[in-house]
């Protein structure tokens, strides 16, 4: 049988999504659903003086109007160990639980309705007194502090470093040392977050947009203080997420509590504009990066601060320090990381959060450095390239970073860049070259999942997991059907269900190393159970053998030696008069994060075209080689990262939330004002897949994939950007007024 | 004190060469009268504005964002969505242009996507890849497929020619 690990299968699901058939999160069609609109806070903080819901409740077809006035007050039990996707110190919002308004854009109220239209008008109709108190709605990094106790456990920590640093920048013979911030950015995936509630007496079912279906359990069953048990989670496709439905987020209280006061099923889906405000994002965030050299371009210092946004109620970190800890070699480094806090909702993870931002300052630093030592920027990295994680003290499980370069470089033409600024030019366009390196850590969590072997020939997989793009759907289908042996079409893969055995976390780039092993221990568990029923019968082909001398290849049981047939799974299950045959297996980090540090790597080439006259930046072609060990399937790989890289553009040139200081409120809260990248704003964005196969990390080899595609994006742009004009610009997005 | 909302009514919409009759409200929109009234969810909602284009449908032919148009005004008009390409089990040259170039990653946007190159493909608008990439620009892909959106619309465009 052919391999199918490694092939560029086209997606599983594929014919789903093309045809409408796919269901999202919305479109659960249950008997008498009703509708419900939400109400938003207008002032940044303050508290709710009175609320008049008279006109709104007589509205045509409404059925309840919930304000903290009249909401049930729910328990909100705190999580004994807090998810990881969660804020890890304050509150989170208890939402509808009394008069404080804590952001501008918090839920204060929700209309249910018969239908879309009537829960429109009827919240529209709410009339709410409020008192404002001053807010803190300026970043003003002067009141930066350290992350509290509860994001240090987590590894969000204030400090970390090794040498002098200080001493060392001092002593150095060459120095850069600048600034750079991005805004506050928003996922804006093109699927709302949205979740249908439904009561059956004292079951809930949320059909809900997720990234972990058990952990929105979980969270929900301790906000209202009821057993997990009796809370069920459907969430079999989701339209993109990038980070913003990994924790669960208050309107998904509000729906639950909504469909509980109504009695009916309730649909809660947020607004567009809803979307800046109920949900996280990016947070804002300046640093200040200082490199130390030798004159031959060894780096002897590394100063990095990084200085980010984080809402008043909760504290939402991240860990912006990890790339500047390991990316090079560096003797003396020190890294700090604070804390500004505001009046605004939380920010939450979003494509690679922290370490998108930590790569940005240090790769636009590197390659002013490259400036300032008259050395190539890619022959600079090559110079600091760090053979070990010299934080952690350990060897990499796999770093194939140098066959990056070589590969992006080769491809993309790096060879014919001038390094002075200003000196490439086509027509009457600037032409830049920029690259940058990237990282991502790569981490594994525990996870299940279940196999049956079926009657008809085939398999059913199945775990909690979810696909919010990358095709989990497909992979996982991959891993299981090399493992048992069979082909694609006989094998299916079932997720997004808390009725399914428990996955971890759909983020963080875990996916595939968490659930991938636990799908093949699984196959072996299910192939086990069957081979041994197989040696223990009275009779037949393998009856009285032991264990190891019999063997699944081909898509069913032989013996070891190779003589005799080969006997397929349907038939075995026939034999032992089974209908099916099901066995689960988990997968866990075991001894090797005691042994090494892990990441996947990239390295990224872009072209830009400026026409100074407008000011424009286009980006005709990103390359981007990536070591993320073994590839499971390079065609939904190549989608990853080549969304990555239009992430990164969008990071780079367009997106930016502009923020109103005097309401703290983001002011271009829409799809046309808030700029995402257009078809038209892409050129060739190529990824290649250096070869590797990480089994120090883990059995499959992988590492991770989705974050790392992003990291680099942006700063190789600026980079580019430098090199066209000359200019350095260190405020992203690069716009075309910054560059007028 | 905004206006006391209209009744519902009745209208007959012809979607995907059938006839539909429902209840709407006068502001329903097309898009949701599609989801919520017919359950043709293949026509996505993203951001309600016209801004995203994932509710684009064709009328008459043309393409439109259903969100922006109210469903009252579709009658008497024929509305084709994601569900009315397919013939049987046989996808559309695009539907499988997409899946063959992987050209979306959560699907989300996708009936939008293709919706929008049936619609530039028939009116002769999908002849090279920047004339794609402008015909396509007003459906936004979050999950930056773009690429592979060009590259299946140029298959399809070239297999259908
Ligand atoms: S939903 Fe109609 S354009 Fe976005
Ligand atoms: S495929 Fe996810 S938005 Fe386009």
């Amino acid at each position: 049988m052919n391999a199918i690990i490694g092939q560029p299968v086209s997606r599983v699901d594929g014919p789903a999504k093309v045809t409408g058939h796919a269901t999202y999160a919305a479109e659960f069609d249950l008997p008498g659903l009703v509708h419900a609109a939400m109400v938003v806070a207008p002032i940044p903080r303050g508290h709710i003086r009175s609320v008049d819901t008279a006109a709104a409740e007589r509205a045509p077809g409404v059925l309840a109007i919930l304000t903290h006035e009249n909401a049930p007050r729910l328990p909100y039990h705190q999580i004994p160990q807090r998810p990881q996707v969660d804020a890890q110190s304050g509150e989170q919002l208890h939402v509808l639980q009394d008069a404080e308004v804590r952001f501008n854009g918090q839920p204060v109220a929700v209309a249910v309705a018969e239908t879309l239209e009537q829960a429109v008008h009827a919240a529209e109709l709410v009339r709410i007194d409020y008192a404002r108190t001053p807010a803190l709605t300026i970043f003003d990094p002067a009141r930066g502090r350290p992350p509290s106790e509860g994001n240090v456990k987590a590894g969000r920590v204030p400090e970390l470093g090794r040498g002098e640093a200080e001493a060392a920048l001092a002593a150095a013979p060459v120095r850069v040392e600048a600034r750079y911030t991005h805004p506050r950015e928003h996922h804006n995936a093109i699927e709302p977050h949205v979740t249908i509630a439904h009561w059956e007496g004292e079951h809930l079912t949320l059909y809900d947009k997720t990234q972990w279906v058990d952990n929105d359990r979980k969270e929900i069953a301790h906000v209202f203080g009821i057993p997990e048990e009796r809370i069920r989670v459907v969430s079999p496709f989701v339209g993109g997420a990038f980070g913003s439905a990994l924790r669960t987020w208050p309107h998904v209280t509000l729906a639950a509590m909504a469909a509980q006061r109504v009695g009916r099923p309730v649909r809660l889906e947020l607004t567009r504009r809803q979307l800046y405000t109920s949900i996280g994002f990016r947070p804002h965030s300046e640093q200040h990066v200082a490199l130390g050299a030798t004159k031959d371009g060894r780096l002897s210092a590394l100063k990095h601060e990084v200085i980010q946004q984080v809402g008043r109620y909760e504290e939402y970190a991240e860990t912006v320090l990890s790339p500047t800890s390991h990316l090079y070699s560096c003797p003396n480094l020190l890294a700090r990381y604070r804390l500004v806090e505001m009046d605004t909702n939380s920010p939450c993870p979003m494509r690679a959060p922290g370490v998108v931002t930590g790569v940005l300052g240090l790769e636009m630093a590197m390659d002013e450095l490259a400036v300032e030592l008259n050395i190539d920027p890619l022959e600079l990295r090559l110079r600091n390239y760090a053979e070990t994680d010299e934080q952690k003290g350990l060897p990499w499980s796999s770093k194939e970073l140098r066959a990056c370069y070589a590969t992006a470089a080769e491809r993309f033409g790096w060879s014919r860049r001038r390094p002075e600024p200003r000196s490439m030019r086509e027509g009457d366009q600037l032409v830049g070259y920029g690259m940058a390196t990237a990282i991502y850590h790569s981490d594994r969590s525990a996870a299940t999942a279940s196999v049956a072997l079926t009657g008809n020939g085939g398999a059913v997989v199945r775990s909690a997991s979810s696909d919010m793009g990358p095709g989990t759907y497909t992979s996982m289908t991959q891993v299981a059907a090399e493992t048992l042996g069979l082909p694609l079409e006989q094998v299916r893969f079932e997720l997004g269900d808390t009725n399914l055995p428990y996955a971890p976390v759909h983020g963080g780039s875990v996916t595939m190393a968490s659930l991938g092993n636990a799908i093949v221990a699984a196959c072996g568990a299910a192939q086990k159970k069957l081979a041994d029923l197989a040696r223990a019968a009275q009779q037949g082909p393998f009856s009285g053998l032991p264990s190891e001398a019999v063997a699944f290849h081909g898509g069913g049981l032989a013996r070891a030696d190779g003589s005799g047939s080969v006997v397929p799974y349907a038939e075995l299950l026939r034999q032992h008069n089974l209908g099916w045959l099901e066995a689960e297996g988990s997968a866990q980090p075991g001894e090797e994060t005691k042994k090494y540090s892990s990441a996947a790597f990239g390295a990224v080439f872009v072209e830009v075209r400026v026409d100074e006259a407008l000011g424009t930046v286009r980006v005709p072609r990103i390359i981007g080689a990536y070591d993320v060990g073994r590839v499971i399937n390079p065609k939904t790989a190549r989608s990853q990262c080549i969304g990555g890289m239009v992430g990164g553009l969008g990071m780079a040139l367009e997106e930016r939330a502009d923020w109103d200081a005097r309401f703290g409120r983001v002011m271009n809260a829409n799809l046309a004002e808030y700029l995402v990248p257009v078809n038209a704003d892409i050129g060739v964005t190529e990824a290649i897949f250096v070869p590797n196969d990480d089994r120090n990390f883990n059995p499959l080899g992988v590492k991770g994939l989705a974050e790392v595609a992003i990291c680099g994006v942006a700063p190789a742009i600026a980079n580019a950007v430098w090199h066209a004009t000359g200019r350095r610009i260190r405020q992203l997005p690069i716009t075309p007024d910054v560059l007028l | 004190m905004p206006p006391e909302p209209a009744q519902s009514f009745a209208v007959t919409l012809r979607v995907n060469g059938q006839s539909f009759e429902t209840e709407i409200d006068a502001r329903t929109t097309l898009l949701d009268a599609l989801r919520d009234r017919l359950h043709l969810t293949g026509t996505k909602k993203g951001c309600a504005l016209g801004q995203c284009g994932a509710c684009t449908v064709l009328l008459d032919g043309k393409r439109v964002v259903s969100c922006l148009m109210l469903a009252a005004m579709a009658e008497g008009r024929e509305v084709t969505t994601i569900e009315g390409l397919a013939r049987g089990d046989e996808l559309h040259p695009v539907q499988a242009a997409f899946v063959e170039h992987d050209a979306f990653q959560c699907g989300y946007c996708t009936p939008g996507q293709i919706m929008s190159a049936v619609g530039a493909i028939r009116e002769g608008r999908a002849g090279s890849d920047d004339e794609i990439r402008e015909q396509l620009s007003g459906n936004l892909c979050r999950c930056g497929a773009y690429a592979n959106i060009v590259a299946a619309v140029r298959d399809a465009a070239t297999r259908e020619a």
